[in-house]
């Protein structure tokens, strides 16, 4: 009597959190869709390049935006990274780095807005433009990039730098010729992984690099303003009247299809990786 | 006297990396004292105990009222109201995923989860706000779309993915060993699970779960969105369907209209230096159960 209790507790219990991974998935994957297929129905070209609200603006913003940010955050990010799988030995200043490392990753992004309009929009005097926001999203992907950069170092097996240095080369030498072209593939990977985050990313560049302008949408210099993607859904919807529905949807379309794309690109090249290992 | 110039540039080089190595520590001290430098004046407007328990938030009257009582408690409103949600559903979803779902089942769910966290905030937002507001309020007959619940339902789902692969990261790590002997006692594979696995993996548990409040706490755009922006203390549960304003909504929507230097400017850097103390700390103690 008593064991065929607990098998139907199993049972009932299995269902339940069959329904718990439901609820968490088909909400998000039906709201997706939902935004796939109305969004994808009001783009037009006319929507793209017409004005007001043409999405051309926008989005060649959000990728000078990230492309900058990547350029900004890909050495400092990687040159971490190198220095706690290849220089660091350990000890309370790489726990203290590890630390600061895992802080950075969690302080809210519009904390990172207020730091970025402190430093670089009012001491640095860089205004609020594309090079301050493209500072303030280079710091809050930085633990991302450190931490992906080091899991590909990490990689890297230690036989290789041990062949190396037998053959006379210098610490750094082996870093360079043998080391990072190994993990080259993954620290890419992981750069488009961050850049896909800073993409979709609002908070940070409210005050630093983001305006909306109908006239002069196009920045000439690294210090002019730029249109972004999501800045320009949040102000479509929260502040400007009367945008038509179908430009909403599409702008929230593109931002997801562009955050989306990176994601599913980093997740594929990292699959493929793993399949091609040589070690 | 080539292998000297070589040596000094390996030297550079090398110096170089040591000093990006230590980066992240030079800016958390940096982010906490600009922080600190545009905080600090406010106080000599209001005292600590005044900004902390005032009851009313009106930055632009004259003089300016200072209280962030009504947006700490926001925060903390919608903030429970996700964890609420998104803990049991979290472990249910992270327990399922790694006992009882098929291989290849696994294999596409995983990556799902992750893709899940990788939606934009403002996208959430949008969806919240012209869509799960509206149907909501309708279903409920609430006068409007916009409340701390939809804030807290949204949050959930934003912290989800977060608290599922952590958890389920900690609960494969139980070794297989504590597992195969509850099963030869002869305790069903649930009675395992919620007996031996689960206690097992509590502490990656717990720290998935304070992740996944660091998440919500500081999650900016949704909130301000989705929760109506109404600077009023909420009062009991009937305050989870009104309009409330969170601390990270507050800054990100009159940051943009607040003149340099006034005691408004700094009233927001000190919610910015109270959210970073309150993310530092959680931070510290959900990585200790790691190690």
């Amino acid at each position: 009597m008593r064991i065929v209790s607990a098998q139907k507790a199993e049972k009932l219990s299995f269902a339940g959190l069959w329904l718990c991974t439901a609820i968490v998935i088909l909400p998000v994957l039906g709201i997706t869709v939902v935004l796939v297929w109305r969004g994808a129905s009001a783009l037009s070209w006319d929507l793209i390049v017409g004005t007001p609200h043409g999405l051309l603006a926008p989005i060649v913003g959000t990728i000078l935006l990230v492309t900058l940010t990547g350029l900004i955050a890909a050495p400092l990010g990687i040159a971490a990274a190198v220095y706690l799988t290849e220089y660091s030995r350990g000890g309370p200043l790489v726990r203290l780095v590890r630390l600061a490392i895992v802080n950075l990753a969690g302080v809210p992004s519009v904390v990172y807005g207020l730091f970025g309009l402190a430093l670089f929009v009012t001491l640095f005097h860089f205004g609020r433009s594309l090079l301050a926001g493209a500072c303030t999203l280079a710091l809050l992907v930085l633990p991302l990039v450190i931490s992906t950069s080091e899991e590909a170092l990490r990689q890297v097996p230690g036989s290789l730098r041990h062949a190396s240095l037998a053959l006379g080369a210098s610490q750094w030498q082996t870093v360079r010729r043998v080391v990072l072209p190994n993990a080259l593939p993954g620290i890419i990977t992981g750069l488009i992984l961050s850049i896909g985050r800073a993409a979709g990313e609002t908070a940070p560049i409210l005050f630093t690099a983001a305006f909306y302008s109908l006239t002069d949408p196009f920045p000439n210099s690294l210090l002019d303003p730029i249109l972004a993607l999501p800045y320009q859904l949040f102000v479509m919807v929260m502040e400007v009247p009367n945008v038509a529905p179908a430009t909403k949807w599409a702008t929230a379309f593109v931002l997801l299809a562009i955050v989306l794309g990176m994601n599913i690109v980093a997740v594929i090249l990292r699959a493929r990786l793993r399949g091609s290992r040589r070690w | 006297m080539k292998r000297s110039i070589a040596g000094a540039r390996e030297w550079l080089i090398e110096s170089t990396i040591r000093l990006a190595g230590v980066l992240a520590i030079i800016f958390v001290l940096l982010i906490f004292a600009f922080l600190l430098h545009d905080a600090l004046p406010v106080f000599s407007e209001a005292s600590l105990s005044d900004l902390l328990t005032g009851r009313s938030w009106r930055p632009t009257s004259e003089p300016a009222q200072l209280g962030m009582l009504p947006l700490i408690l926001g925060s903390l409103y919608v903030t429970v109201g996700a964890l609420v949600i998104a803990i049991p559903l979290g472990l249910g979803c992270a327990v399922f995923i790694s006992e009882v779902a098929p291989v290849r089942m696994r294999e596409i769910l995983k990556p799902l989860v992750e893709m899940l966290a990788a939606i934009p905030s403002v996208v959430y937002g949008f969806l919240g706000l012209l869509m799960i507001g509206p149907w909501l309020a309708d279903l409920m007959d609430l006068p409007i779309g916009q409340f701390a619940a939809l804030g807290s339902l949204m949050l959930a789902f934003m912290a989800l993915p977060t608290i599922v692969s952590i958890s389920e990261d900690a609960i494969r790590n139980v070794p297989v060993t504590l597992r195969s002997g509850s099963l030869a006692l002869g305790a069903t594979d649930w009675q395992t699970i919620v007996r031996v696995v689960v206690p097992a993996a509590r502490s990656g548990i717990i720290a998935a779960s304070l992740l996944g409040l660091g998440r919500a706490i500081g999650e900016t755009m949704t909130v301000l969105m989705v929760t109506g922006n109404a600077a009023v203390i909420p009062q009991g549960l009937a305050g989870f369907l009104k309009p409330v304003r969170t601390m990270t909504a507050t800054i990100a929507a009159e940051m943009g209209e607040t003149a340099y230097q006034t005691p408004h400017y700094h009233a927001l850097f000190t919610i910015g230096l109270v959210l970073f103390v309150i993310t530092y700390k959680h931070n510290a103690h959900s990585e200790c159960p790691k190690g």
